[in-house]
């Protein structure tokens, strides 16, 4: 396995290294020392490598992320596996703002919770947080599934276009166009591979299943400030 | 015979308010347009230029060369953009126009020598196979941004607004979402599509330069990022953008256009182009990164003689988008397809307006094909011929700007200087920090 010290090299090294020596399976894996929260950390990667960041990342890590398993031994800043493509992204501790943001596909798994807007305008990909959720969380998403093991806070899914969320525990209010439907034998299964996928062992039986009312799908006077 | 008739129109409700209420009132919904401002403001036509005579000496018009070519991106990209001539062609959405128009922009552009730029929606095939130098947009909404297309393209604008719509987001109604615009958006296809106005995974300067940090380690730090801002508190936002690390700062003005927005933003938010030209330049100068961060400048943009203000005040280059649609044929009467010219009459009148008056952008039913998804309607606007147009317009303002850098004893469109200008009004005096013609004040500045 090839090691990155990031006391004694740069995210600049480890990323160009990721984006050239690394790809076409020259590089099966990766383990990232000493993050110390540093931004931008395995972001672009467009290659299949397992990465293991042992420690705290800033914002974005995995960015982009194409192809790529990244594991991270902590909490992660803004923005984890924003706009991923595919692959796996793995934060064993907490999730700050953002995590997941316009992904257009992969899974990412939060074992902790998550924060604020927590899948804002997902795109395709899947996310699984063990925890809870913080407000605004899927705000414009547009495709995709979010499961929520904990509880959900403020405006769930304001203005969702198509993603759906699953919540197992307390959701604080809907945001605007948002609602609780009931689950189907397609939502049950959805949930359970997305769990069997994140490595937890929830009932799917005890999520609610959130989805857009599409009332807002098309202007009209009746809606009043909610766009 | 005398008619007893006395029409006296009221300044405060003149016809276009009534309308205003009028329909405000039949429906609930606020206006939304396309195209920009159509309020008379204060603008580069209220500058003109002060020639060499005896105290300067002009340069031969024909023969003497005055060279025209600008280098965006120099601060930390390794591959800076190198264009021909300093006039490019702003983001404008696939979605918000065709694909061919797209192509037709791509064309024009490389055979000339300068960029286009993508829009909300992503990036199509067609523009970056017509477009030598082509700047990816990132937006708020991230409709159909991915890290393939961040490597391929030549350039990364991180765009925070727009002057049609300074704080706001944007919008495709139901009839621009077709299949192909549904698929590269990931939305439901026919649905009124909203923009988001903020971006998913940063708020504030901070941040943002860590979300630039992020695309120049996408992209090994080879291409330059720019970062477009609506005219609104402008010299402090270019000071944030420097801060932010930006290469590149766009600044759109209030006469910028939009596919569809409401018209209260349209006429009643952001600073004019020429008030926020003089702004950002100040920032930069008083941060000491004037030529260290290049400055385009755009918003209302048409004539060579538009460029040659802009940059004596200070910009490195400037983005047109409205005037690239109307060199296409946007607001003409007519239509070429197949090689014969047709009337697009009938179809303004359709749309309750006519050539010249047109800001129907948001309908999908453009008359000559440019701001459309509409199959037939498409076909209107070929993308040679659209070429064609726009490469000639291109060329003419560039010829106009080198005739007036000439006339001002200047071998560079970049020599034009702040001192080669003086306003026809008080109000441009005040914005663009220049004598007012005939005078030595300059409104607003200190006593000397």
């Amino acid at each position: 396995m090839e090691v990155v010290d990031l006391q004694r090299q740069s995210v600049r090294e480890l990323n160009q290294f990721l984006h050239h020596d690394a790809v076409s399976g020259k590089v099966q894996a990766l383990e990232v020392l000493n993050p110390d929260g540093a931004h931008n950390i395995a972001v672009g990667v467009n290659t299949p490598i397992a990465i293991a960041i042992r420690g705290h990342a800033g914002y974005y890590c995995a960015g982009m992320n194409k192809h790529a398993s990244v594991t991270i031994d902590g909490n992660v800043g803004w923005g984890v596996a924003e706009n991923m493509m595919s692959g796996t992204v793995r934060v064993k501790g907490f999730a700050s703002e953002s995590a997941g943001a316009s992904a257009h596909g992969g899974l990412l798994v939060i074992e902790g919770d998550a924060s604020l807007r927590c899948g804002i305008g997902l795109k395709g990909g899947d996310i699984v947080v063990g925890g809870s959720v913080g407000n605004f969380t899927a705000f414009m998403a547009q495709a995709g599934r979010i499961v929520v093991c904990g509880d959900a806070g403020d405006a769930l899914g304001d203005s969702l276009y198509e993603t759906v969320i699953y919540v197992r525990g307390r959701i604080k209010s809907l945001g605007s166009d948002a609602q609780v439907e009931p689950m189907r034998e397609t939502d049950y299964a959805a949930v359970g591979e997305l769990l069997n996928r994140a490595g937890l062992t929830h009932d799917p039986m005890t999520f609610k299943r959130v989805a857009s009312a599409r009332q807002l799908y098309h202007w009209n006077a009746d809606a009043n400030q909610e766009y | 015979m005398s008619s007893k008739l006395y029409l006296e129109e009221s300044a405060g409700y003149d016809r276009g308010i009534l309308h205003y209420i009028q329909n405000a009132a039949a429906t609930g919904l606020y206006e939304f347009r396309g195209l920009g401002a159509k309020r008379a403001l204060p603008s580069f036509d209220d500058l003109v230029f002060l020639a060499a005579s005896i105290s300067r000496y002009p340069l031969e018009g024909y023969r003497e060369r005055c060279t025209t070519n600008v280098t965006l991106g120099t601060r930390f990209a390794k591959k800076p953009i190198e264009l021909a001539i300093p006039i490019t062609i702003g983001g404008m959405s696939f979605g918000a126009i065709s694909a061919n128009v797209k192509e037709a922009f791509g064309l024009a552009a490389a055979e000339v020598g300068t960029s286009t730029t993508t829009g909300d929606g992503g990036m199509t095939e067609e523009e970056r196979r017509a477009s030598k130098t082509l700047v990816y947009q990132c937006l708020p909404s991230r409709y159909g941004f991915n890290p393939d297309d961040v490597r391929r393209a030549d350039a990364i604008e991180v765009v925070i607004g727009q002057g049609a719509k300074p704080g706001g987001g944007g919008v495709l109604l139901g009839k621009k979402v077709s299949p192909r615009i549904a698929a590269m958006r990931t939305l439901p296809e026919g649905i009124d599509q909203r923009s988001a106005c903020r971006h998913p995974d940063w708020t504030g300067p901070d941040d943002l330069a860590i979300k630039i940090l992020e695309l120049r380690e996408l992209t090994d730090w080879e291409k330059p990022i720019y970062v477009k801002i609506a005219a609104t508190r402008v010299f402090h936002d270019v000071k944030l953008c420097v801060h932010a690390g930006a290469d590149v700062i766009v600044l759109d003005g209030m006469q910028g256009g939009t596919a569809a927005t409401q018209s209260v933003f349209i006429e009643h938010v952001g600073i004019p182009t020429l008030a926020a030209l003089r702004q950002a330049v100040d920032a930069l100068e008083d941060m000491n990164m004037k030529d260290k961060v290049q400055l385009v400048i755009s918003g209302g943009i048409r004539t060579g003689a538009d460029v040659a203000k802009a940059l004596a005040m200070g910009a490195d280059a400037v983005s047109i988008g409205q005037a690239a649609m109307m060199a296409l044929g946007c607001n003409s009467e007519w239509y070429t397809q197949n090689g014969e010219q047709h009337s697009a009459r009938a179809d303004y009148e359709e749309l309750g307006t006519a050539a010249g008056y047109c800001h129907q952008c948001h309908t999908g039913r453009c008359p000559v094909g440019i701001t459309t998804q509409d199959p037939v309607l498409e076909r209107r606007l070929e993308p040679a011929v659209g070429a064609r147009r726009l490469r000639n317009y291109l060329k003419t303002m560039n010829m106009e700007l080198t005739t007036i850098a000439r006339a001002c004893g200047k071998s560079s469109v970049h020599h034009l200087e702040r001192e080669d200008l003086v306003a026809l009004t008080v109000e441009a005096a005040a914005m663009a920090n220049v004598p007012l013609a005939g005078t030595h004040w300059v409104p607003g500045a200190p006593a000397a």
